[in-house]
């Protein structure tokens, strides 16, 4: 087998290791759920709003309630300055993040209302999508919202031919060799389904299949993360 | 209370067995029951349920409701308290006859009520105002509380309601919505109250709160009564038994005076 160019990752971690997690939940008031999830330089927060009736009315589902889940970067999110509001990218974002949700969020009981998720990335430093996810079932459950199971997510990428979890902003940007890859998952809890799978680069199946069952014990980790978050939450006494 | 009591998530399995029935919030898997709420997991018997801890008031039929008038329309009025969707009172629902042109003088936009949920349809939310103790607010102050920490103001069968009402001579209405309705002769009293609930509110984590909250009282200068002494209007939502439970008692201690 040839050797992979990417021998040492950049900040020193172990080719399957996260960079470190900070969790809050319960960080903004007035929302019915919030919480903030932050891994080495990218932090997300995320908001929850609802359940209430969906206006217009024409959008309104008689038999369940509805998720919209809207994500943007904050302009000064990034060394450079993003333009603030929605663009192409973060359309697409959100509408990912919100399939990813809505596979395990049980909204029946909620007809004709609606149910908002505000993700909003104060700080980046690559897999925004995989913690403002995380932040969003933190969010979710916290505003006390019927979910059959949590959702982890994380990104898995390869830079040449080497596999790494929790890829950062350097290692987004490696050009050698084969170049970089991408891809961002999410696996439910229980179930340990995938809700969300996408790829910017390239992979071969095999590899693909080993990526996944990295992500699957990367989400274990981070699962634990939010558990913790979710359990201390009450031992704080500035929930309100 | 139950000791075997801990914080679940979505997804986390409380118990294995198949004796063991999914309650609220939760749902079964194969041999477990799942939690399908964040909250305090609770086994009682048979029964598996989680309480919610945080987020908004989900209605519940039979709950106590103060809510707002928001709209008035041909044959009702539309009440707003905090829940997804408003609700509907009926003309019918209300205590007295009213013309259906003369709405506006019974209830007017604005108006606060206090109201029982009586059905939860596909349609939405119907309350009614036709038992004792239901109407429409016209003095005393109307509060805000997290609405998962409503159990603790009213604690076991209504003992800390009663106990608040003792020490300051107000009566209290608590609201399942979260909303707390004060009146009382004085302002100072109404101070009062709310100072208690806001103590209860902080430290509604905390064992043995009632313990705490007749020290607080005290604190405040006002001296805790154990037996009912003035008159009570009762209206603690939830269970019904609790009100006669409550009524048979205050009617026992009148006995004894």
């Amino acid at each position: 087998m040839v050797e992979s160019l990417y021998k040492i990752r950049i900040d020193g971690r172990q080719f399957d290791e996260l960079r470190p997690i900070k969790t809050k939940v319960g960080i903004i008031p007035s929302a019915d759920g919030s919480a903030m999830f932050e891994t080495g330089g990218t932090r997300a927060i995320a908001a929850v709003r609802g359940p209430r009736t969906l206006h217009p009315q024409h959008m309104q589902d008689s038999k369940t309630g509805v998720l919209r889940v809207s994500y943007g970067m904050m302009p000064f999110s990034v060394w450079d300055r993003i333009r603030p509001g929605p663009s192409r990218r973060s359309e697409e974002i959100s509408k990912v993040c919100e399939w990813a949700l809505s596979s395990v969020l049980d909204l029946s009981a909620f007809p004709n209302s609606v149910v908002d998720v505000f993700i909003q990335i104060p700080q980046a430093d690559a897999g925004t999508r995989v913690a403002g996810l995380n932040a969003a079932a933190l969010a979710l459950a916290d505003a006390g919202l019927p979910m059959r199971e949590m959702i982890s997510a994380i990104a898995v990428g390869k830079c040449d031919k080497t596999l790494i979890v929790d890829v950062d902003k350097a290692e987004e940007d490696f050009h050698e060799g084969e170049g970089p890859t991408d891809i961002p998952v999410a696996i439910t809890s229980r179930t340990k389904n995938v809700s969300l799978l996408q790829l910017d680069g390239k992979i071969s199946v095999k590899e693909l299949a080993e990526v996944i069952e990295m992500a699957k014990l990367a989400c274990d980790k981070i699962l634990e993360a939010q558990m913790n978050a979710l359990k201390e939450r009450n031992g704080g006494t500035d929930d309100e | 209370m139950a000791e075997e009591r801990k914080i679940v998530i979505p997804g986390e399995t409380i118990v294995s067995g198949n004796s063991f029935l999914p309650s609220d919030g939760t749902y079964r898997d194969k041999d477990d029951v799942v939690a399908m709420r964040y909250g305090l997991a609770s086994i009682d018997g048979q029964h598996v349920k989680v309480i919610s801890l945080s987020g908004k008031y989900f209605p519940r039929r039979g709950n106590t409701v103060i809510g707002t008038i928001v709209d008035i329309t041909m044959n009702g009025w539309l009440i707003d308290f905090g829940a997804p969707g408003k609700a509907f009172l009926s003309l019918n629902e209300v205590p007295r006859y009213i013309n259906k042109n003369e709405l506006r003088d019974f209830l007017d936009f604005g108006d606060s009520v206090v109201v029982k949920i009586w059905n939860i349809g596909a349609r939405g939310i119907d309350v009614s105002m036709k038992m004792r103790g239901f109407g429409r607010i016209e003095d005393g102050m109307l509060m805000n509380v997290n609405p998962n920490k409503v159990p603790r103001i009213i604690g076991k069968e209504g003992s800390m309601v009663r106990l608040i009402r003792n020490a300051t001579n107000c009566n209290l209405t608590v609201g399942q919505n979260g909303k707390v309705w004060v009146r009382g002769e004085s302002l100072d009293g109404e101070i009062n109250v709310k100072k208690i609930i806001e103590y209860i509110v902080k430290n509604s984590t905390i064992n043995g709160l009632t313990e705490k909250v007749e020290n607080f009282i005290k604190e405040l200068g006002l001296n805790v009564i154990k037996e009912n002494a003035p008159e009570v209007e009762e209206i603690e939502g939830e269970k019904i038994e609790d009100k006669e439970v409550n009524e048979i008692e205050e009617k026992n201690v009148e006995e004894n005076e």
